[in-house]
């Protein structure tokens, strides 16, 4: 019974949630609000980009481009053309996604370091472009984005809500809705893997040649995946900018670029809770170590490094073999 | 009638290497071809070239009498063609199972919004693909593999599994590059009721073997090629006493 429940496909999902509506009860001050509610954010992201680089095999070092694409569409739209918020989100994604499918065509059939550069040079492409544009983006230096407006209510973290009697503080209504946000991105991407889509991209990791020769088009698979990732990455910027009420280009910057893939390496490639994980340990650990600001760069790299040497399967897939393996000598001895 | 596969003055060069040169042959449907030839012969080039994984540099290759040549792979697939390849190619990031299931790619109907929302149709779909995967396990051999991680499973294994896969698209035709290489006796036995087996389910079966004895049993064509040019073809017999070939395997 035990194990058929923690067998179902999503078991990871129900966990997710639970973890979810209990973490609140750990947070006592809107400042530890708002870093979870950055993480479920980052997780969101790199769940979407962990399509990509875990499951279809291919690298992006370009994609807090799209991230910041979204961003700064919804920021520039809102502020300065008075669009509504959530619609303009959408049509963002939308456009992303068009972005992604056109530049997706040519540079995925690059493999390997080929694609590291060509998407490398995408992001910065359009890092460059949101800082110089400054009239319309404010350059280096930013631009303040307006909150969330949903059903008429003004989202910041400033306001606090009465919702079905109970005093909702902004910060913590940004949490439940990006912990929504999680929930729903894992379970389209659940929905996309557990399916022949799903084995089509995971056998363009596994076998090119094979998945080919049995009819898959690993270009439109591959293209696809890119596309449905830059997607996911600019509705999560897109709210990140509303989040945080400010953006500056460097939320499309080569960093947070490096950054996304390092919490999809250190949390575990092809494993969507360890991503999750990956993205909590990698917004909070900065958090933590005061210094690390100064290293961050270094921290990451090095951060990088270490799993691909020790841990290639990453953090958590790595964990729970270590623990499976243990149990199963424990049962060994005792029979 | 006209033959299944056409193969016209056929060439492949990589730089100054002639790996196919000149070669023509036909394949009728229903047939057991084999191909053979010394290491080195341009056999596994020739099956790369026939399934659209390299381009010919000069020459024509002709399935069911329509030109193939610069139609992708999957394209040939669409039309009735799978292979195995001697480098196996097995997807080691997902189960047996999954192996043979991903097979059967061309003949789901799914689409992306019944799978974002996972619609009872896709499950429906799904099972029945499942079905018919481990249907397919069992009849190559693989039975008792089925929910095992692919990169657990034996050699010899893994070769039946390709098979399994490569019949899972319900191909017209399968071309097989050494599907006895590496494996026992024993094996090589079961491999051969397994060729039979295929082929009597009106599969044409086009098969690159080092194998003389699995090769002569059950052919009904054979083309020799050497240095990519055509040494001799024809029944088993004729080959069997065709000097030429003779000459060509004892390194003459
Ligand atoms: N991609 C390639 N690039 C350059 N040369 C190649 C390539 N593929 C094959 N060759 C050359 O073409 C020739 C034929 O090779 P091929 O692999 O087709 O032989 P084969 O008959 O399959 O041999 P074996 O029995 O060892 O499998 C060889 O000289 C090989 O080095
Ligand atoms: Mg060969």
């Amino acid at each position: 019974m035990l194990k058929s429940l923690t067998q179902h496909r999503l078991s990871g999902l129900a966990l997710l949630a639970i973890i979810i509506l209990l973490v609140p009860a750990f947070l006592n001050n809107p400042f530890q609000y708002d870093m979870a509610t950055l993480v479920l954010i980052y997780a969101t992201t790199v769940v979407g980009l962990n399509l990509l680089v875990g499951y279809a095999g291919q690298i992006s070092l370009g994609h807090a481009g799209f991230f910041g694409m979204g961003a700064y569409f919804s920021a520039v739209m809102t502020s300065r053309f008075d669009w509504s918020p959530v619609p303009t989100l959408i049509l963002g994604a939308a456009l992303v996604g068009l972005v992604a499918y056109i530049v997706g065509r040519p540079i995925l059939r690059l493999k390997g370091y080929y694609l590291g550069m060509a998407t490398l040079a995408m992001g910065f492409i359009i890092y460059i472009t949101l800082n110089n544009e400054g009239w319309l983006t404010g350059g280096p230096d930013g631009m303040p984005v307006p909150g969330l407006s949903i059903f008429g209510w003004e989202l910041s973290t400033f306001n606090t809500y009465s919702f079905l009697g109970m005093e909702i503080s902004g910060s913590l209504a940004w949490y439940w809705l990006m912990g929504v946000m999680l929930i729903l991105g894992v379970w389209i991407a659940q929905n996309l893997i557990d399916s022949p889509i799903g084995r089509a991209l995971r056998s363009v990791h596994g076998s090119e040649v094979a998945a080919s020769v049995v009819g898959v088009d690993t270009p439109k698979f591959k293209n696809l995946v890119f596309v449905v990732s830059a997607i996911y990455a600019s509705l999560m910027g897109s709210l990140y900018a509303h989040f945080q009420g400010f953006i500056t280009p460097e939320s499309a910057g080569f960093m947070e670029s490096i950054i996304f893939v390092t919490m999809v390496v250190l949390g575990g490639m092809g494993s969507t809770l360890g991503v999750i994980f990956g993205a909590a340990l990698l917004t909070l650990l900065p958090q933590l170590l005061a210094d690390f600001h100064d290293y961050e760069m270094m921290m990451f790299g090095l951060i990088l490094m270490l799993t691909m040497i020790f841990m290639p399967k990453g953090l958590l897939p790595t964990t729970q073999a270590f623990i499976r393996k243990k149990l199963h000598k424990k049962a060994e001895d005792k029979a | 009638m006209s033959a299944l596969i056409e193969v016209k003055g056929l060439d492949k060069a990589f730089g100054g290497v002639h790996a196919i040169e000149g070669l023509s042959f036909s394949v009728e449907a229903g047939q057991i071809y084999s191909v053979i030839g010394p290491n080195g012969a341009g056999k596994t080039t020739l099956f790369n070239l026939i399934t659209g994984l390299y381009t010919p540099t000069a020459g024509e290759i002709k399935l069911n009498g329509e030109n193939i040549v610069n139609i992708p792979p999957n394209k040939l697939a669409e039309r009735g063609m799978c292979r195995t390849f001697q480098q196996m190619q097995i997807c080691m990031n997902m189960t047996a199972l999954e192996n043979v299931m991903l097979g059967r790619h061309l003949q789901l109907k799914s689409n992306f919004l019944t799978t974002l929302l996972r619609l009872p149709s896709l499950l429906k779909d799904e099972a029945d693909c499942r079905d018919h995967a481990i249907e397919l396990m069992k009849f190559v051999g693989c039975g008792d593999y089925i929910e095992t991680e692919a990169s657990a499973m034996s050699y010899g294994a893994l070769k039946r599994l390709e098979i399994a896969r490569a019949l899972a698209a319900e191909p017209k035709v399968v071309l097989l590059d050494e599907p006895a290489a590496g494996l026992n006796s024993v094996e090589t036995a079961e491999l051969e009721e397994l060729l039979k087996k295929i082929a009597a389910q009106g599969i044409t079966v086009v098969l690159v073997e080092h194998d003389m004895k699995m090769v002569m049993g059950i052919s009904d064509h054979i083309l020799v090629i050497n240095y990519g040019r055509k040494l001799a073809e024809g029944t088993p017999e004729e080959i069997r006493n065709n000097p030429d070939v003779i000459a060509a395997y004892l390194g003459g």
